[in-house]
């Protein structure tokens, strides 16, 4: 199993975190991980990414040009990584930001209204779970445990209450993929 | 923080967490994007409360490899980190640390230039590293990390091989692999050495005067050249001694390779992925790594030379590392450069697209 994903949105929207949880949470399940963001003068507003590969064999490259499933959050974002997508791979997009909505044919498209769903939730902030629950519901790479753990491990303890209401977030975000 | 425990860091956090973990008196270092999380990671472990360890934000770049030059007189393990334009200003202090044969660690998280440049990932320091940036005849044992196990790793070997050969050790990684996140199993922590223990392992140290022992003096100032080309020939000799011992080196799918690709750092791994491609195609590449950038795994290179119909030498340069790889040949075979520069790391497609060139070039 090697899944190599891109999330790519606004900085401030959480990707990288949301990447680094997703990494977490592979390292809780014993995978190898690799997480590279996009760094440098990024900013709230500016765009950021993170590709993040989960595999249960050493991994080569933590560079790449295509990926296998792709979240992406913005116009801008989905201009530049929806043709980077392997044939047979996975778009999932929100369709909240996203208003030239995608055309590729060869993969599997999976809008998700995660924004609508984050307001429901009364806590945008976790806006990023939301996503990260459609994400795993769709590529089932780590268990809603695995992801729990992994956010225990990333969030500073001042910040445990939340566990809950990232964990509401999650599984509100995997009821969102229409099959 | 227990031993064996695996964690999912950066490779700069993963040198701080190692630093203080080896044992590391004092950490002498000024901000500079790409590598800034290794002072920051220092300063929240706050390690001077447990080991001890000094962690100090210098004024500058030139003060805080002054501050090494300092430290590794009185025996201490210490070590400075900053990124290029940041080790072009610590040049001229490196070059009196190689001279005052001191051991020390300098890492350099590179990033493009010339000039300030961009703050992306770059390999354009390879000169500067392996052929010696500051002045005089001097060599540096120069480290090129892969993965954020190594840039841990790394630290322990580094100050090993600079205490066993009394020389200053670079490592000289780049921002993929100070800014991505790995598995990294955290060496074990051990206490730092006591006074006793430095004064028995360096004898040559300066840590005061005893009665009746004559002083110790650490100056790199030789005004007799008689005595000035001794030094220089004492110099020699142990880098003879290093590139006899030292060299390290790792291969991939080399045994039946017709193809060689050598690459350093993170590009061997995107380069990796490009050579498990082209296996799949039944194309027969191969991938030497030197881990050591100097002493150059030169015999490596050679034996291969004699095996492969081509070699491509991909850098985060425009050819610099070739230029060493060529001395190395023993037969002539054709050695061509991919490279990218000013920040931009190249895909594994890229490399795939620059391999087949070099194969169709001389197949046809």
């Amino acid at each position: 199993m090697k899944e190599e994903i891109i999330i790519a949105g606004f900085g401030g929207q959480g990707v990288l975190s949301m990447g680094k949880i997703l990494a977490y949470a592979g390292l809780m399940d014993n995978l190898e991980v690799t997480w590279m963001p996009s760094y440098g003068p990024e900013q709230r507003g500016g765009t950021a990414n993170v590709t993040v590969i989960l595999s249960d064999a050493p991994i080569s490259s933590p560079v790449l040009r295509t990926y296998d499933t792709a979240v992406l959050l913005n116009q801008q974002s989905l201009d530049k990584f929806e043709s980077r997508i392997k044939p047979g791979g996975t778009l999932i997009y929100d369709t909240y930001s996203i208003h030239h909505r995608p055309t590729r044919t060869d993969i599997t498209l999976v809008p998700v209204d995660a924004m609508e769903a984050t307001f429901e939730l009364g806590n945008s902030k976790a806006y990023n779970m939301v996503l990260l629950g459609a994400l795993i519901k769709v590529r089932p790479l780590v268990g809603v445990e695995a992801v729990m753990r992994g956010l225990k491990k990333t969030l500073p303890e001042r910040h445990h209450h939340l566990l809950p209401l990232n964990k509401e977030a999650i599984l509100k975000g995997m009821t969102l993929p229409k099959e | 923080m227990q031993n064996e425990e695996i964690c999912l860091m950066k490779g700069n956090e993963a040198i701080a967490h190692a630093a203080v973990r080896y044992g590391v008196d004092g950490y002498f270092g000024y901000p500079i994007t790409p590598q800034s999380e290794i002072l920051e990671t220092l300063e929240a472990l706050m390690p001077w409360q447990t080991t001890g360890m000094v962690v100090l934000q210098a004024e500058s770049e030139v003060a805080a490899i002054n501050m090494v030059y300092g430290g590794a007189s009185t025996g201490k393990a210490v070590m400075t980190s900053s990124s290029s334009p940041g080790v072009s200003l610590k040049q001229e202090g490196i070059s009196y640390i190689a001279a005052g044969e001191l051991p020390a660690l300098i890492i350099n998280c590179m990033r493009g230039g010339p000039g300030l440049g961009t703050i992306q990932p770059s390999q354009a320091d390879y000169f500067q590293a392996v052929k010696g940036g500051g002045h005089g005849d001097y060599r540096l044992i120069v480290l090129a990390p892969a993965s954020v196990q190594e840039m841990a790793d790394f630290v322990g070997l580094g100050f090993d091989l600079a205490f066993k050969y009394r020389n200053p050790v670079m490592m000289l990684a780049d921002g993929v692999v100070g800014q991505m996140m790995e598995k990294v199993v955290l060496p074990p922590a051990r206490p730092r050495r006591t006074d006793a223990e430095i004064a028995e392992q360096c004898p040559w140290a300066v840590t005061g005067r005893r009665k009746g022992e004559a002083p110790h003096v650490m100056t790199t100032l030789e005004l007799d050249p008689q005595k000035m080309e001794l030094n220089n020939l004492r110099l020699q000799q142990t880098y003879r001694r290093i590139a006899e011992n030292e060299v390290r080196f790792e291969e991939f799918m080399t045994d039946d390779a017709e193809w060689l690709v050598v690459a350093f750092g993170c590009v061997a791994r995107i380069c990796q992925k490009a050579i498990e491609e082209a296996r799949a195609n039944g194309v027969k590449v191969g991938l030497l790594r030197p881990i050591t950038l100097w002493p150059f795994p030169e015999k490596e290179i050679a034996r291969l030379s004699r095996q492969v119909k081509g070699i491509l030498v991909v850098e985060l340069n425009a050819g610099q590392m070739i230029e060493d790889v060529r001395l190395s040949l023993d037969e002539r075979v054709p050695v061509r450069h991919f490279g990218r520069t000013g920040g931009i790391v190249m895909d594994p497609d890229e490399v795939s697209v620059a391999l087949t060139s070099l194969i169709n070039e001389i197949n046809l």
